[in-house]
């Protein structure tokens, strides 16, 4: 089966609360030295057919109208190649 | 004949019960509606209840925004239909795109529940005639994403248009208005015809002196649409 990979992250001008906790949590840690942390979603599609230009294009239908909200999100499509 | 008021139940829906209430309370009919029929019954406006439809996943309203009963409301709100959308109902129509922009989760990352102080910018909706713009209310807050926000052309045409129909206030010197990084202190906006009207507020929490914090000043919405209703 193939797999579609959509990242969906909010936009770079839009504040992300959940990423600066997790920023501001690290270094209690012990994790020094990160800068930044943005926080995503990540939605792996297992399609039922072949990888085509048809498929991709309704797979960014799809995160263009339901997985991202486009007001604040951006997304990237990508296929994963299959692990041997 | 009696005013037929709407309130959509999605799975999730908290508060569906309570806007029932109020809109008995003011004097109209209420009507639940079920999120798999696309069948209004009749009804002349709709309520978008608060609480967590399809558990917020993926975003909150994001799912019940394909529901039957939205196809629905989406088309008759474009005729005209009132439509208010109270918290999660608020995201369910920017998600719909029937309102413009999108809620996030708030600056603070915390929930919050609190009495808030609004003033009403915009008394000329189908669900704010009944108070006069520039009145201050008191209405219950209770949300995990609520902080309002838009790109700069959406919210400066909201301002010009005076489409932002409630925003945040300090209750006290000192005290923090905003609750949770909302753009503008946007606490509500409307469309450009004035009959859909999104808030993350809750004025069915605010409509007998007897329950909560005792205020009644959410009664006006209900009382708004139904006097809009019998005149037409």
């Amino acid at each position: 089966m193939a797999r579609v990979v959509v990242d969906v992250m909010l936009k770079p001008e839009i504040l992300d609360p959940q990423g600066q906790a997790v920023q501001r949590a690290l270094p209690r840690l012990g994790f020094d030295g990160i800068a930044d942390v943005r926080q995503g979603k990540r939605f792996e599609l297992e399609l039922e057919g072949p990888v085509d230009d048809a498929a991709l294009a309704r797979i960014r239908e799809a995160a263009e109208t339901f997985l991202a909200n486009t007001v604040i999100e951006d997304f990237t499509v990508r296929i994963e190649e299959e692990a041997k | 004949m009696t005013t037929r008021v709407g309130v959509v139940t999605f799975p999730g829906s908290l508060d569906d019960r309570d806007a029932q209430r109020a809109v008995r309370l003011a004097g109209a009919e209420p009507v639940a509606l079920w999120h798999r029929d696309k069948d209004l019954h009749q009804v002349d406006a709709v309520v978008l209840p608060g609480g967590f439809s399809y558990g917020d996943y993926l975003r909150a309203g994001a799912i019940s925004r394909f529901s039957p009963v939205m196809q629905t409301i989406i088309e008759q709100a474009k005729l005209g239909m009132p439509v208010l959308g109270i918290c999660n109902g608020f995201q369910v129509l920017t998600e719909s795109h029937l309102l413009p922009g999108a809620m996030l989760r708030n600056n603070h990352l915390h929930f919050i529940c609190r009495e808030q102080k609004l003033r009403v910018e915009n008394a000329g909706t189908a669900w704010t005639s009944d108070y006069q713009a520039g009145q201050e209310i008191y209405i219950p807050l209770k949300n995990m994403d609520g902080r309002y926000t838009a790109d700069a052309r959406t919210i400066d045409e909201l301002e010009a248009e005076g489409r932002v129909v409630f925003r945040y206030l300090a209750s006290g010197p000192g005290e923090v208005g905003n609750p949770n990084g909302s753009l503008n202190d946007i606490a509500g906006i409307c469309n450009a015809a004035g009959n859909v009207v999104g808030l993350m507020p809750h004025p069915e929490h605010a409509v007998e002196p007897l329950v909560g914090t005792g205020g009644t000043d959410g009664l006006g919405f209900f009382t708004s649409v139904l006097k809009q209703l019998v005149n037409t």
